[in-house]
C-alpha cells in the first residue's frame, strides 16, 4: 500500500511536502472563512479549494506519467499559445476579487483563469529547451539575448496587465535558469545593475558612487566581456537612471502609493498603507504561539484584507504564531531545496533547467508573498503557492509539480 | 557536456542553496522580529484596532418631593450612536438610517461636522423608539459604526405642572462643554445634562459619574460584543435630591389655575422658607425635551406669544402695586415714624392735594380717618401718601434696598430676575434723566413708580410677615439648612400684629377679598393688588398673603399673580386661598374638597353651614 503510494507520488518527499502544504492551505482557507459575520465568498472557499485539489491530483497523476519527450515537445506550442492568450488577456481580460482593476483573467464559461500561470510554465519549458541544447557557458551578454527575449516577451505582456508580482516571477525564472545554465554570477549581477540604478537614482550622489562601482567592476571583469558589452551595461545604467523619474511619474497613483507605503506604511494608514499595517498587526499580535486556529481577531473582524488569497500567510502568522510561520517557511524551504536536489542529481540538462525554472518562479512567489505580509517587500498581488485560495493556481502549481517530478525521475 | 557534469551541478546547487538560505533566513528573521521581539506592540495595536471605549450612561439622580414622592425619575430608553469613520461611509450609513429615524439633511450635516471636529462618536438619536432600535439591530450588517445602547431616559411625573421649577434635560452642547461648569473629565460629548430649573442648578449632584466599557468592533465598525478582557466601569448613578416642593400641591395649583390665563403662584413654608410650590402658567411638557425636542414643537414653544417657557414665578417682573404697601408700612414702623393706632393728619376724602397736584385714592369715595390696619384693609392711598412723606424718599430707598427689593432672593434656581427698585436718588437721573423730587416717595409708598418685583420676591416679603422673627431666609427649593437670613425689619411684635390686622381686614367680612378667600377651616389673611401695566387696559391681579388655623401662626405663605387678571380680589385671591386650603387640609388630615371658598359655595349654590360659625354676624358672636 505504502509502496503503491510512493510509486504514485513518483517523488514521495517533494510531492508529500507539497500535498501537506496544500492541505495546510485548505485548513487556513477554512480558517479565513471563519469570520464573525459570514461572507459568502470566503465562507465555503475551502470546499472549492478542496475540489480543485482533487482535480489537481488527477492532473498530477496523469502528467507525472507522460513520456518526457512529450513535455519537451509541448514546450514550443505551449509557449506560443500562452503568448497569444496573454495578448488576448490584455484586450478581453478582467479583474478578479481583490484585484478588480487589472486585466489578468480570462473567463471561459463559468470559469476564469490566469493565462500568466500557464505562461510561466511554458516559458520555463521553452527556455529549458533552448538552453539545454547549448553546450557552452553563457559568458557574454549576447549569449543571454535569446533566453532573455523568451522570458521578456511574456514578462512585458504581464507588466502591461499590470501584474508586477507575476512579472517578478518571470525574472526569478530567468535568473535561476541562466545560473543553472552556467552563466557567471558576475554577469548576472551586471545584468541586474540597471535595476538598482532605477531605484537609487533619486539620490544623485549615491547613484554616482554606484555607477563608479559598476565601472570599476567592469574594469576588473574586462577580459571576460567585449568592450561593447561593458559599454552597454554602463549605458543601461545611465538609461535606467534617466528614465527613473519619468517612469515614476507614469505610474498610476495606486502604484506609487504602494511603493511609498512600502517605505513607510504610516504615511497613509487608512489608504494604501492599510493592508500592510493590518497584516503586520495580525502577524505581530500572533506572537510566539498564535491566537489559535480560526480564532484570530484581526481576521475574524475583517481587518485583514484578502485574507484567503494574497494575505493568507497573515492568518497563519496571527493564528499559529511564530512557531507556525517558521514551520511553514521551513516546509517551503524543504520543497525548494528538494527541487534543487533533484536538479543536482539529474544528469539531463533539460530536467535540471526545468526544475530550476520552477524553483525560480516559486521562490519569488513565496518570498514576495510571505515578505509582503510583514512589509519586507512591497505589496504586489501575488499568491502563495499551494496555500492561497485560487482554483487554477492550485491546478497549475500541481501541474508544475507533476512536470518537475516527471523530468527529474527520467533516467 | 561538461556544463552538466556532476561536480558542476553540485557546485551550482550549492550556490542556489546559498541564495535560498539568504531569502528564507531573511523571512524568518523578519517574522522573529515582528512576532517575538515586537509582539506586545502589535498586540496592543490589534486591541486598539478593534476595542473602543464607550461611555456607559448612568441614571440621573431621582428627584423627590417633600413627602418622598417621585417628581423625576428614569425609565429605560435607547440611544443610537454613530462611531467615527470615513466621512463618506458615515454619510451613507446615516442616509440609510433616515429610512427608520427622522433624520433631516441638516441633522446629517450636524452629525458629520461634529464627528470631524471632535473625532469621536456622535449621538444621532438620544431617545429612539423601540421599533426603530429593533429595525436597526436586525439590519446590523447594513449599519456599520452604528451603536445602540440602553440609556436611562428622564421622566417627569408631573409633566407641565412642575416644568419650570424642575426644568428639563438635554444633550450637552459644544458651547456648554467649553463653559466652566462642564469643564473636566466628567463631561463629554453626548451626555445628558440639566438645562433649566433644578436639573441645571443641581446638575453636578444629579449627574453622577459616567462609566466606561470596552466594546469590540470589526473593521467596518460593526459591533462584535463587549470586550471581556477589561472589566466594565459601571459608573455611579447620580445622587437623589429631596425638594421642599409638595407634589400634590403643585399639581393642584396646575389644576386650579385658569387655563386661559398667564401668571404665577408661589407657596412658601413659613417655618423655614422652603418652597412648597412654584408654578408658572402657561406651562409646557418637559418630557418633550428629553432626548431632543422635536424642532416644530420647539419652534411652537419659542414663538408662542404667551411664552410658556418663561418662568414667571422667578423671572417675571411686575409692579407690586398695593401688595407693596405692607413694605412701606413695615419701613415706617421700623423707623418709628408711624404708630399703628394713630391717624394720619389728613383723612382720606378720595384724594389729596400735595405739591401742586391732586393725588387720587383708588376709592374716590374716600376712607376718612384710619389706623394703620384700617388703611391696609382699605388699601387707602391717601394714608400711604402721608406715610411715605413721613419716611422720606431717601429713607424709603435705603430701607427698601436693605430688604432686597433691588436684589435677587437667592432661591436655588439657575435664573432669577433681580427686582427693580431705585437704590438712591441717582437712579432717576441714570434711568429717566431727571432729578428725583421728594414727591417720588408718594408713588413708591403705594407700590407704584419704578418698582417691579418677581412673585417670589413678594412672597418672600410676606414670608417675613408670617414669621415671628420677622426675617426672611432665601426660599429654598431643595430641602436642607435654610440659608442665612439676609435682612430683617426689626419690628416689635405689636407692629407685626398691626400689619397682620390690616391683612385680616382685607379678607374679613366687608373686606375686598372676603368672598374669594373665606375658608371653613383656615384663616386667610393677605393683600390684593392691582398692577397697572403698559401693555393692556387690564391690570395684573395680585394676591399675597398667608394662612393657617384660626388664631394660630400662619403655616403657608402664598403669592399669586394673574396677568391681565384685573382686580386681585376676583381672580388672584381665590387661587391663593384654594392653594392654602388644599395644603392645610392635607397637612391637618382634613379631606380635600374642590368647593373651597365661600365665594365658590355661593356660586355653585352649595350651603356653607360653617360660614356663620367662622364669621359670626356682628352682634351675634360673643
Amino acid at each position: 500500500m505504502i509502496r503503491l503510494l510512493r510509486l504514485w507520488t513518483v517523488d514521495a518527499r517533494l510531492v508529500g511536502a507539497i500535498a501537506g502544504l496544500t492541505l495546510f492551505g485548505i485548513a487556513m482557507i477554512y480558517s479565513a472563512g471563519e469570520v464573525h459575520i459570514p461572507n459568502p465568498v470566503t465562507d465555503e472557499a475551502w470546499l472549492r479549494q478542496l475540489l480543485w485539489f482533487a482535480i489537481a491530483l488527477v492532473a498530477f497523476t496523469a502528467l507525472a506519467r507522460v513520456p518526457p519527450r512529450w513535455i519537451e515537445w509541448v514546450a514550443v506550442p505551449a509557449y506560443v499559445v500562452s503568448i497569444v492568450l496573454l495578448a488576448i488577456t490584455l484586450v478581453i481580460g478582467t479583474g478578479s476579487g481583490t484585484a478588480a482593476g487589472v486585466r489578468s483573467w480570462i473567463a471561459v464559461g463559468g470559469l476564469s483563469f490566469q493565462p500568466a500561470e500557464v505562461a510561466k510554465l511554458a516559458t520555463v519549458l521553452v527556455v529549458a529547451r533552448l538552453l539545454s541544447q547549448r553546450g557552452t557557458k553563457l559568458n557574454t551578454l549576447r549569449d543571454l539575448m535569446a533566453p532573455a527575449a523568451l522570458v521578456g516577451l511574456p514578462l512585458g505582456l504581464v507588466v502591461l496587465q499590470p501584474d508586477i508580482g507575476t512579472a517578478m516571477a518571470f525574472v526569478g525564472i530567468l535568473f535561476a535558469m541562466l545560473f543553472w545554465a552556467g552563466t557567471p554570477v558576475a554577469l548576472l549581477v551586471l545584468v541586474a545593475s540597471p535595476v538598482v540604478s532605477l531605484f537609487i537614482s533619486y539620490d544623485t550622489r549615491l547613484w554616482s558612487w554606484y555607477i563608479l562601482a559598476v565601472i570599476g567592476f567592469l574594469y576588473f571583469y574586462r577580459y571576460r566581456l567585449f568592450l561593447f558589452e561593458s559599454v552597454t551595461v554602463v549605458l543601461a545604467n545611465f538609461a535606467a537612471a534617466t528614465i527613473s523619474r519619468p517612469l515614476w511619474n507614469s505610474l498610476a497613483t495606486y502604484q506609487q502609493n504602494r511603493i511609498l507605503v512600502y517605505l513607510d506604511p504610516e504615511v497613509d494608514p487608512r489608504g494604501a498603507g492599510y493592508q500592510v499595517i493590518q497584516s503586520k498587526v495580525s502577524v505581530g499580535s500572533g506572537g510566539l504561539l498564535g491566537q489559535g486556529f480560526t480564532l484570530g481577531p484581526q481576521k475574524r473582524y475583517d481587518f485583514l484584507p484578502a485574507q484567503h488569497t494574497d494575505f493568507i500567510f497573515s492568518v497563519v502568522g496571527e493564528e499559529l504564531g511564530f512557531v507556525g510561520t517558521v514551520f511553514a517557511i521551513a516546509a517551503f524551504t524543504y520543497v525548494l531545496m528538494r527541487l534543487v536536489q533533484l536538479a543536482e542529481r539529474s544528469p539531463d540538462p533539460f530536467a535540471g533547467l526545468v526544475l530550476l525554472g520552477i524553483f525560480g518562479a516559486w521562490l519569488v512567489h513565496i518570498f514576495v508573498n510571505i515578505g509582503m505580509t510583514v512589509g519586507l517587500v512591497p505589496i504586489t498581488g501575488i499568491p502563495l503557492p499551494f496555500v492561497s485560495y485560487g482554483g487554477t493556481f492550485v491546478l497549475m502549481s500541481w501541474v508544475a509539480t507533476a512536470i518537475a517530478v516527471r523530468v527529474a525521475h527520467e533516467r | 557536456m561538461s556544463l552538466y557534469l556532476p561536480h558542476e551541478r553540485q557546485r551550482r546547487a550549492l550556490g542556489v542553496y546559498l541564495v535560498l538560505a539568504v531569502f528564507m533566513v531573511t523571512l524568518a528573521i523578519a517574522f522573529f522580529r515582528i512576532q517575538v521581539l515586537r509582539s506586545s506592540t502589535w498586540e496592543l495595536r490589534a486591541e486598539s484596532n478593534r476595542i473602543r471605549q464607550l461611555p456607559v450612561p448612568t441614571p440621573r439622580g431621582i428627584i423627590y418631593d417633600r413627602e418622598g414622592r417621585i417628581l423625576a425619575d428614569n425609565v429605560p430608553g435607547y440611544a443610537i450612536t454613530v462611531l467615527p469613520g470615513p466621512i463618506d461611509s458615515v454619510r451613507a450609513t446615516l442616509n440609510r438610517m433616515s429610512e427608520y429615524v427622522q433624520l433631516p439633511a441638516s441633522e446629517v450635516d450636524r452629525v458629520l461636522s461634529t464627528m470631524q471636529r471632535f473625532g469621536r462618536e456622535v449621538v444621532v438619536d438620544a431617545d429612539a423608539d423601540f421599533a426603530v432600535v429593533s429595525a436597526i439591530q436586525e439590519r446590523r450588517a447594513e449599519f456599520p459604526g452604528v451603536y445602540v445602547e440602553m440609556r436611562p431616559r428622564r421622566r417627569y411625573a408631573l409633566g407641565g405642572a412642575a416644568a419650570h421649577v424642575l426644568g428639563y434635560v438635554g444633550e450637552v452642547t459644544a458651547e456648554e462643554l467649553e463653559s466652566e461648569e462642564f469643564l473636566g473629565e466628567r463631561y463629554t460629548r453626548g451626555m445628558i445634562v440639566g438645562k433649566t430649573g433644578i436639573e441645571k442648578q443641581y446638575e453636578s449632584m444629579l449627574q453622577g459619574r459616567q462609566g466606561l466599557k470596552y466594546v469590540e468592533f470589526d473593521a467596518r465598525g460593526r459591533i462584535v460584543g463587549d470586550f471581556t478582557g477589561v472589566s466594565t466601569d459601571e459608573g455611579e448613578a447620580g445622587s437623589e435630591l429631596h425638594l421642599n416642593i409638595d407634589l400634590e400641591l403643585q399639581q393642584w395649583i396646575d389644576h386650579i389655575f385658569p387655563d386661559t390665563m398667564a401668571g404665577a403662584v408661589v407657596a412658601l413654608d413659613p417655618a423655614d422658607g422652603g418652597v412648597l410650590a412654584l408654578y408658572s402658567a402657561p406651562t409646557f411638557d418637559p418630557n418633550a425635551f428629553v432626548g431632543g425636542i422635536d424642532p416644530t414643537l420647539w419652534a411652537g414653544l419659542a414663538t408662542d406669544e404667551r411664552k410658556p417657557l418663561f418662568d414667571r414665578s422667578v423671572l417675571g417682573l411686575y409692579p407690586p402695586a398695593s401688595t407693596w404697601k405692607l413694605a412701606a408700612a413695615g419701613i415706617a414702623l421700623d423707623l418709628g415714624v408711624v404708630v399703628p393706632d394713630e391717624h394720619m393728619q389728613v383723612p382720606c376724602t378720595g384724594g389729596w392735594y400735595w405739591g401742586n397736584r391732586y393725588w387720587r385714592c383708588w376709592d374716590a369715595g374716600g376712607h376718612g380717618y384710619q389706623t394703620l390696619a384700617e388703611a391696609i384693609g382699605n388699601s387707602c392711598d391717601v394714608y400711604f401718601y402721608q406715610l411715605g412723606l413721613r419716611v422720606g424718599l431717601d429713607q424709603m430707598l435705603r430701607r427698601a434696598t436693605d430688604i432686597g427689593f433691588s436684589r435677587r432672593c437667592g432661591v436655588d434656581l439657575p435664573q432669577e430676575s433681580q427686582g427693580i427698585f431705585p437704590e438712591d436718588r441717582t437712579w432717576w437721573e441714570r434711568n429717566f434723566g431727571y432729578r428725583a423730587t421728594e414727591g417720588e416717595v408718594l408713588n413708591l409708598a403705594i407700590g407704584q413708580g419704578p418698582n417691579s418685583q418677581t412673585p417670589l420676591k413678594i412672597a418672600q416679603f410676606y414670608l417675613a410677615l408670617a414669621r415671628d422673627n420677622v426675617s426672611a431666609p432665601a426660599p429654598m427649593v431643595v430641602r436642607g439648612e435654610p440659608i442665612a437670613e439676609g435682612w430683617g425689619l426689626n419690628l416689635a411684635p405689636e407692629h407685626i400684629e398691626a400689619m397682620r390686622e390690616g391683612l385680616r381686614m382685607v379678607t374679613a367680612p366687608g373686606g375686598t377679598a372676603h368672598f374669594g378667600t373665606a375658608l371653613e377651616h383656615w384663616e386667610v389673611i393677605g393683600k390684593t393688588g392691582t398692577g397697572q401695566n403698559a401693555q393692556s387696559a387690564q391690570d395684573h391681579a395680585w394676591f399675597a398673603g398667608m394662612a393657617g388655623p384660626p388664631g394660630a401662626p400662619p403655616e403657608i405663605v402664598v403669592a399669586v399673580i394673574v396677568e391681565f387678571g384685573d382686580a386681585g380680589s376676583t381672580v388672584a385671591s381665590p387661587i391663593a386661598s384654594k392653594t392654602a386650603d388644599y395644603y392645610l387640609r392635607r397637612k391637618h388630615g382634613i379631606p380635600v374638597d374642590t368647593i373651597q371658598t365661600y365665594g365658590e359655595h355661593l356660586r355653585v349654590g352649595r350651603p356653607a353651614p360653617w360660614y356663620r360659625r367662622r364669621f359670626p354676624p356682628r352682634g351675634e358672636g360673643t
